[in-house]
């Protein structure tokens, strides 16, 4: 009797067991594709939008999709605003990388009196975001005259907490031979620091880049207070002005001016997106 | 630590210029918006009165900084309840070993290139009254939305949009956290039927706990500072002072008067003293360092 019922229950969860390979993977992938429709149906609905010159709203692509597009570029001014931003995004995040691979080659190769102060000093950029100091920043920069500048909408942006700390982090993990090799072989701080740390430090290059590219590339009140004219404004106060052109809002146009500047950012996370993903790892091992 | 090469001077050099940086940019303008928030002083500066704590006493007398700080508390833990739990689900989810699952960790996110603008836009084609998907799928369960019009749908509104925008930057790094879980730990929590809810709350989550912190501190951030751009360029704080939160409230008294500087500077320290605040409980609460970004 019970030596049945034991066997039943065995075969139970052999079947259960069986049930569950075969049909869990398919429900998963149902749930997922699911979600994944969910969070980019936003978009789908925008990129259909910006093709339809008439009957806007069905969910059928339309034929506008040149003149939508033209218009957009030619109404915004997307030559001038791609080329400006491209500018800013570029100059932040390599001026970022340059800056923060200096400061932490210095505080991990050197012997620095006072490192852990100036690390500190660096980190308090974290909680100092530019709302908690905009209206002395925009002063200082009426001082130094780089008002509706490129300087102005790049240098207040170059210190990086972050990169300082990934690169710094990273240095950390570096074997310790490579420097003393390097020494022995005679190579000086500079030649170990561009023929060897640099080349190793690629993952983590591409990542800080990624970050930060598209972190300048969406910047939005810092470019509506400090860049006033055509020469150096910026994307996101571009599609501000198309979405206050008119009265009635030109759904055709405004979409497809927004599918244009996503173009840029979406091609650097796609190309990049795997060194971010081990970059973030990595730098998230000792915790 | 590898001290390896000798220059004394050097290093310091090298350090020079993210620190000089960092005091003309960030330490000096800070100490100016202290001086400058006990002045009544107008943009021209012709007008440079010393008034001392007054401008701190006017804001917490102020019924439109009351309502601006309601505001943004509603608005702040909405978008930060909200886009954790869903970014933590759609990450475990993508995390699961099973074949074929790397393509949903591509595909949930790409919403991280995107601006708070744009997605305002997008989110207002959703939600348009005459062509968005959203409205009528409303409508056809009787609710009636309309954000330029109604104060708490257009607080639904932006906390939707901005809750979509973040989803891909909080998954990213939930991803990035749960690669270095190890994958049996996982399965058991996935599959494991009715044990798999404690599981996931005893063994995934604490192991989860620096990823939890940091971004819980970035999306409070985020939620307060960063969605600027989805208010100015969609709600501009209407119907109303139903979406003022306070970092529009700043800016309209920083930039769009000419005599509330003071005002304005007040409003920045007070800002400081919150992100303080909750970045310092939150380090209290789920302790440990977490040290990326």
């Amino acid at each position: 009797m019970s030596a049945i019922s034991a066997s039943t229950t065995e075969t139970a969860i052999i079947y259960e067991g069986r049930w569950r390979r075969r049909f869990y993977p398919i429900i998963m992938h149902g749930v997922m594709l699911t979600a994944v429709f969910l969070v980019t149906f936003p978009l789908i609905y925008t990129l259909i939008l910006s093709t339809q010159g008439t009957a806007l709203g069905s969910l059928r692509p339309g034929t506008a999709i040149v003149e939508n597009y033209s218009d957009a570029w030619n109404r915004a001014q997307m030559d001038m605003l791609i080329r400006n931003t491209l500018i800013v995004a570029l100059a932040v995040a390599l001026g970022k990388i340059v800056l923060s691979i200096m400061g932490a080659y210095a505080l991990i190769y050197f012997r620095v009196r006072g490192g852990m102060i100036l690390l500190a000093v660096v980190m308090l950029t974290h909680l100092l975001p530019l709302p908690v100091r905009i209206v002395p920043t925009y002063d200082l920069l009426t001082d130094l005259g780089w008002v509706d500048t490129f300087k102005g909408l790049t240098i207040p942006f170059f210190a990086s907490a972050t990169g300082l700390l990934l690169f710094q982090q990273f240095f950390r993990t570096v074997p310790t031979d490579l420097a003393d090799a390097a020494r022995v072989d005679g190579a000086g701080p500079f030649r170990f620091l561009v023929s060897i740390l640099i080349p190793v430090s690629r993952t983590n290059i591409g990542a800080l880049f990624l970050i930060e590219f598209i972190y300048m590339w969406n910047q939005y009140l810092w470019p509506l207070i400090v860049a006033n004219s055509a020469r150096t404004r910026q994307v996101q106060i571009g599609i501000k002005q198309l979405v206050a052109t008119d009265a009635v809002i030109e759904w055709g146009i405004l979409t497809a001016g927004a599918i244009t500047v996503i173009i840029p950012p979406l091609i650097v996370l796609l190309v990049l997106q795997r060194s971010l993903m081990s970059g973030l790892s990595a730098s998230g091992e000792d915790f | 630590m590898n001290t390896v090469f000798p220059n004394r001077i050097l290093p310091y050099l090298l350090l020079a210029p993210s620190v000089i940086l960092v005091l003309v940019f960030f330490i000096y303008p800070a100490a100016q918006s202290v001086e400058l928030s006990l002045y009544r002083v107008n943009r021209v500066r012709d007008v440079q009165v010393y008034v001392g704590l007054e401008n701190f006493e006017r804001l917490f007398h102020s019924d439109s900084y009351i309502n601006s700080l309601t505001v943004s508390a509603k608005f702040t833990v909405a978008v930060v309840v909200a886009a954790l739990t869903i970014s933590l689900a759609l990450a475990v989810g993508a995390s699961l070993p099973i074949r074929g699952f790397g393509v949903y960790r591509t595909l949930l996110i790409w919403t991280y290139a995107l601006s708070p603008a744009i997605a305002g836009v997008i989110w207002a084609l959703l939600t348009d009254p005459a062509i968005g998907v959203l409205t009528d799928l409303l409508k056809a369960i009787g609710v009636n939305f309309n954000w330029r019009q109604s104060p708490d749908d257009a607080l639904i509104f932006l906390v939707m949009a901005a809750t979509w925008k973040i989803l891909g930057y909080d998954i990213l790094f939930f991803l990035a956290g749960l690669k270095n879980i190890p994958h049996d730990v996982l399965e058991a929590a996935a599959l494991d039927g009715a044990n798999s809810w404690t599981r996931f709350w005893r063994m995934v989550l604490p192991l989860l706990r620096p990823t939890l912190l940091f971004l819980l501190i970035m999306n409070t951030l985020y939620a307060s500072f960063e969605t600027f751009g989805l208010i100015d360029i969609t709600t501009q704080g209407g119907p109303g002072r139903a979406t003022n939160l306070l970092i529009y409230e700043l800016y309209q008294d920083g930039f769009k008067s000419s005599s509330r500087i003071g005002l304005a500077s007040a409003q920045s320290l007070v800002l400081l003293a919150i992100v303080a605040t909750l970045t310092f409980i939150q380090y209290r609460f789920i302790s440990r360092r977490t040290f990326y970004q």
